[in-house]
């Protein structure tokens, strides 16, 4: 078994999601048909919200307001799951109810 | 010399297994190494030891055999060698499997071999994969091609083609891209993503992008061979039998292409040395193929170079025919390059003008803005229409899109003829 990161993007302009709500309904299906490879998952606010740490030369951090890499598409949940291999964590990721799109990320295996 | 002679039969049986068996000793050495860089490494010595052995004691009945015995015992080395330096580690395979003896490998493991064959070629063709290391990891792993030839013939440098082999590896094994053949439900798709690498290497073989050569024959044998391979792994799959079927009817027309340094086009071809056998073949494939609606893209492609093949005489072309296969072709694939083909069909069915007009709209896509085709095309057709000042125009824009030595060569003829 591998394990990967499910990157979700989404075009923030085009996200209407009411105050106080935190998953829609096609995601607690996915989630409940998935359960059983879904380790973690969140979803975020939006990157009006972020705020980004860089080190700078002289040793210490600049803190900057808004998200890591300007983009259209916007860093906005995530999951991680386990799965046997590439074939099935893309298929899991084919099922993630997003319009805009995901990323599938192997997560690094460290030998001991 | 004493040994002269035999040492170069010897290197010709090995170079011949190379181009035949290399797939089939490889898949069989991945079954005991379970990782394709170890197997790799294991067949490239088990060639290298072939050459002496061979050489000392004559070359063996069934090469694949021998060569797949070589290599798996070369690979079982590797791993105690490992597993000595490392101790801890436990032992993956008994040594008995790789010393049983050779003829009791080929028939217990044929099967298997095949299905490893198509794991093998599966997982170069992966989607996960760019499409260049797709290609280049087939050149590599399917054909055996080094990687010095991979690079020779895409026309890049050799570090750029060894570092997109290392980093398509590198992906299928952080990814864990898996070695399976797959579904049934995903089986088309993933066919299809194989055709499509397949069909690449065979036209770059067959009109070379840029350089001297109009072909590059080994490309093209090597896009063949692994044709074969496919329809010998999936004997009924349609989409196989279509790309088949258009290798074997674009390539008989070989010897006819060249008319000394210079292209030979389909109207001036001499029709008598094309390859009968590879008509008569693709053709029934062609048939086969189409059976199953709808038609895959390359049982079209085929169907309509089948149409040329079978034509006595330019002349007697069967221009209807090959304009509604391309009105087909178009449903399933909707590329510039099939509506610039189907527009000069067009023109050959319903005269040069309706032909034109098309070819004009299409000069608006921004994809075939720079092909040199589309206005060797519309040369051609002003040419017949006895439009010269505009054909020259466009013969002269040809000529500057065109990279290949043969095609100029033939474009620059053509416009002196206008010219003159």
């Amino acid at each position: 078994m591998s394990k990967y990161l499910i990157l979700i993007f989404q075009d923030e302009a085009n996200v209407r999601q009411p105050q106080g709500e935190s998953i829609t309904t096609s995601y607690q299906e996915f989630m409940q048909r998935r359960s059983s490879s879904l380790l973690a998952g969140a979803a975020l606010e939006r990157t009006t919200t972020a705020t980004s740490v860089r080190p700078d030369d002289a040793g210490g951090f600049v803190v900057t307001d808004g998200p890591f890499a300007e983009s259209k598409e916007a860093l906005g949940g995530y999951f991680l799951i386990e799965a046997a291999d590439l074939d099935e964590a893309l298929q899991i990721a084919k099922e993630v109810p997003t319009a805009t799109g995901v990323e599938v990320r192997p997560v690094r295996v460290v030998s001991p | 010399m004493p040994g002269g002679v035999a040492s170069a039969e010897v290197a010709a049986a090995v170079a011949d297994a190379h181009r035949s068996q290399w797939a089939f000793v490889l898949a069989a050495t991945v079954r005991v190494t379970g990782n394709i860089d170890a197997a790799e490494e294991a067949v490239q010595d088990a060639y290298a030891s072939a050459l002496e052995t061979w050489g000392a004691r004559g070359v063996p009945d069934n090469p694949g055999a021998w060569l797949t015995t070589a290599a798996r015992r070369r690979a079982l080395d590797m791993h105690r060698r490992a597993a000595t330096a490392r101790r801890a580690l436990p032992k993956l395979i008994e040594p008995g499997e790789a010393a049983s003896d050779t003829e009791a490998i080929v028939e217990a493991a044929t099967e298997s071999i095949r299905d490893d064959r198509l794991r093998l070629i599966f997982i170069c063709c992966h989607p996960a994969l760019s499409f260049d290391a797709q290609v280049a990891l087939t050149l590599r792993l399917i054909c055996g091609l080094s990687t010095a030839d991979a690079a020779r013939a895409f026309l890049v440098p050799e570090p750029t083609m060894a570092a997109r082999i290392t980093r398509a590896k590198k992906k299928i094994q952080a990814a864990n891209i898996p070695y399976r053949v797959p579904d049934a439900s995903e089986l088309g798709e993933r066919v299809n993503g194989v055709l499509a690498v397949v069909y690449l290497v065979y036209t770059t073989g067959h009109t070379a992008p840029s350089g001297a050569n109009l072909m590059r024959r080994d490309l093209a044998e090597r896009a063949y061979e692994l044709a074969r391979m496919l329809r010998q792994l999936l004997p009924t799959d349609p989409a196989v039998a279509g790309l088949l079927a258009l290798i074997l009817l674009t390539d008989a027309r070989r010897n006819a292409r060249l008319d000394g340094r210079e292209l030979a086009l389909l109207a001036d071809q001499d029709r008598s040395v094309w390859d009968h056998t590879a008509i008569t073949e693709g053709a029934a494939l062609v048939r086969e193929s189409l059976s199953k609606h709808p038609p895959h893209r390359f049982a079209l492609m085929a169907a309509i170079a089948a149409v040329h093949d079978q034509s006595r005489s330019w002349s007697e072309t069967d221009w209807q025919e090959i304009l509604g296969l391309y009105d087909l072709l178009i449903e399933t694939w909707t590329s510039p390059v099939v509506q610039l083909n189907r527009a000069i069909a067009l023109g050959f069915a319903h005269g040069f003008e309706a032909g034109l007009a098309v070819l004009d709209d299409l000069s608006a896509e921004p994809q075939l803005a720079r092909y040199h085709y589309l206005q060797a095309a519309r040369a051609d057709f002003l040419t017949r229409l006895g439009r010269t000042e505009e054909a020259r125009l466009a013969y002269e824009e040809a000529i500057v899109l065109t990279d290949n030595e043969a095609e100029r060569a033939f474009l620059e003829r053509r416009l002196a003829d206008v010219a003159g």
